[in-house]
């Protein structure tokens, strides 16, 4: 006992100092990460003219909605929203029809084209056609300036097809198949009675991934549509944030005299809108992220 | 109906465990059409939308054609491929691609596994907890909304890390205009977003690390450093390779989203890559052909080093993606 009690000691001098070390790299992570956030947060409802000379930094100054008033009486954000929404949600919900019955029926092992099927679906991971050949099958198609774009070509993401099947083949018991079969029940009937209601957890992870692929789609809207009335949320934040275009209020970046009180201004309304956007999957994000997480996880059980 | 006639006969349930072989076509169909119809869809959009604009790659070999659309129309040969390595953009759309992605490469890859090793270093459950949350939350916010903020931050009048910049003495930055801080900010923006995110992989395979390897290696006298050396760091190679070679198949993919979204006039000889310029002359100046064959290029160059990577890994280490 008094042997072992020198080095013990020792080595806790040690780890004092590495527990030190760790708290601070900790902290120092942890406010990287969220302080940019935070102070968007902030800033939002500050006044503008204390944000741009650098006295909010850790509480609101001059509190006030002017950008947020702004944000909600202009009608680009309102149509980005609802097209967003709706492309969301009814794509979501084909992604989920698809995907699902697919991956059941690539995990059952006695189904011998499972094999190809599933090569004919990984390659596309690591090989595609190309921007240019793809913009020219939609124009076939009548997909350009369609709002059908935003749900069609994604209706299958492989990654989520593999990770589902993998589920599939590794939580539902054998037994459990064989039973079913006994009792007379038909693939179909499996998967709908059986299957589908024990797998709420990996419904729930493909269908945030979906939902938030969906929710920050930028690129369709960008290359395939030009109507701007079709518009996800994603190319609007990019005209007002990035873009610098002028706001319904007249407070926008491009301003004649008084350009710097404008152009604090129209600061405060990007702060808004990075909220406004963001909102929703940072309001659910603490109910969900385990099941992000469980994604993850069920990926990485098959490399 | 078809289903109704399904369950008038369980007195033959399908068993496919026990079937025997040699039946044929007939069998497989009366056995399985229900699994077919299952994974017909998913068949169906893939094929479409993924195999056609594959078969659409031809027109990188031929003279586009309003008319034929996506099979082109006169056979050129290597005419656009030639036209591209003979171009004035060639090298410098090479030399901001592979920067870029390299570069991103190298610090995306090591950033995950230096954050898991001092995450999992936590020893209160419920702060390991709260660092993994808190980390993994930009993952989820959009590329536009990230380089929004690095517009508004960076903002050469009125940006918070401007200002802080300027209590240093350093005035006058414009960190998104400049050519020397384009990739940096590029990659450090990044790491920020999608770190967390990727350091999940390496919080599982630590968490399945035996607890005996630490015990054994505490009696020999290890300190908390070398515990991470010695045991966490082999622990988690096996998920660094396979990380690494799916890594290598997108050296090229630089993600064209945030690439375009930072682009300037003021950054543009930095900040082209190939599928910006791809998107800039294919779709907004329609050289169809000539810039299919710039993505066929990029497409090729990717799959290539993929396919090497994982002959490498499994030669060295017998670990292969296949």
């Amino acid at each position: 006992m008094s042997r072992l009690n020198m080095p013990v000691r020792k080595r806790k001098a040690g780890d004092v100092a590495f527990s030190i070390a760790l708290a601070v790299v900790c902290f120092l992570i942890l406010f990287a990460v969220v302080y940019p956030v935070y102070f968007v947060a902030i800033a939002s409802i500050s006044d503008p003219s204390k944000v741009a000379t650098g006295q909010v930094w850790l509480i609101p100054q001059g509190v006030n909605l002017f950008g947020y008033e702004q944000i909600l009486s202009d009608g680009r954000i309102w149509t980005g929203y609802r097209n967003t929404l709706l492309y969301s949600v009814v794509g979501t919900a084909l992604n989920l029809c698809v995907t699902l019955p697919a991956a059941y029926a690539l995990s059952r092992r006695e189904f011998r084209p499972r094999r190809p099927l599933m090569l004919f679906f990984a390659f596309t991971m690591f090989f595609n056609g190309g921007l240019i050949p793809t913009y020219l099958l939609y124009r076939d198609l009548n997909l350009l300036d369609n709002w059908l774009v935003f749900i069609l070509p994604s209706a299958v993401n492989v990654y989520n097809l593999i990770i589902t099947r993998a589920f599939f083949e590794y939580s539902l018991s054998e037994e459990l198949f064989e039973a079913a079969m006994i009792d007379g029940l038909s693939y179909f009937q499996y998967f709908l009675k059986v299957a589908l209601p024990l797998s709420k957890a990996i419904i729930s992870v493909i269908g945030l991934y979906y939902l938030v692929y969906h929710w920050n789609d930028f690129f369709t809207g960008l290359v395939f549509i030009r109507d701007y009335s079709l518009q996800p949320l994603q190319i609007v934040l990019r005209d007002i944030l990035i873009s610098n275009q002028a706001f319904a209020g007249g407070s926008g970046g491009a301003g004649g005299s008084g350009t710097s009180y404008a152009q604090q201004y129209a600061d405060q309304i990007k702060y808004g809108v990075i909220i406004v956007s963001t909102l929703p999957v940072i309001a659910l994000y603490p109910f969900l992220q385990r099941y992000f997480e469980k994604g993850v996880m069920i990926g990485s059980v098959k490399g | 109906m078809a289903v109704a006639a399904k369950e008038a006969a369980p007195a033959a349930p399908p068993r496919p465990r026990v079937q025997r072989r040699g039946h044929g076509l007939a069998r497989h169909v009366k056995l399985y059409w229900q699994l077919w119809a299952m994974v017909a869809p998913a068949v169906a959009f893939v094929a479409v939308f993924a195999y056609i604009p594959m078969y659409g790659i031809q027109l990188a070999f031929r003279e586009f054609d309003f008319a034929s659309g996506l099979t082109g129309g006169e056979w050129v040969g290597l005419k656009y491929f030639q036209q591209f390595f003979d171009s004035p953009q060639f090298w410098t759309l090479m030399r901001n691609t592979i920067a870029i992605s390299l570069a991103t490469l190298v610090v995306g890859f090591i950033a995950p596994i230096v954050l898991a090793l001092i995450v999992n270093q936590i020893a209160h459950a419920g702060n390991k907890r709260f660092m993994q949350t808190a980390t993994y939350l930009p993952h989820f916010i959009s590329i536009v909304v990230v380089v929004g903020m690095l517009h508004v931050f960076l903002s050469p009048s009125s940006g918070l890390l401007t200002q802080f910049l300027e209590l240093f003495g350093i005035s006058g930055v414009n960190l998104l205009g400049d050519t020397r801080t384009f990739v940096p900010v590029y990659v450090i923006s990044d790491v920020w977003q999608h770190c967390g995110w990727n350091s999940i992989i390496y919080l599982a395979a630590l968490s399945r690390v035996d607890p005996q390897l630490y015990e054994a290696a505490k009696i020999d006298g290890a300190n908390r450093l070398q515990l991470i050396r010695h045991v966490d760091l082999p622990a988690l190679t096996p998920t660094m390779i396979i990380l690494l070679i799916l890594n290598m198949g997108n050296v090229l993919n630089t993600g064209f989203e945030k690439v375009f979204l930072m682009q300037n006039t003021l950054n543009l000889p930095v900040s082209e890559v190939i599928s910006t310029y791809v998107y800039k002359i294919g779709i907004l100046n329609n050289q169809f052909s000539y810039s299919t064959a710039i993505g066929l290029f990029n497409t090729l160059i990717n799959f290539t080093f993929l396919v090497v990577a994982n002959q490498i890994a499994k030669r060295v280490s017998n670990t292969s993606l296949w």
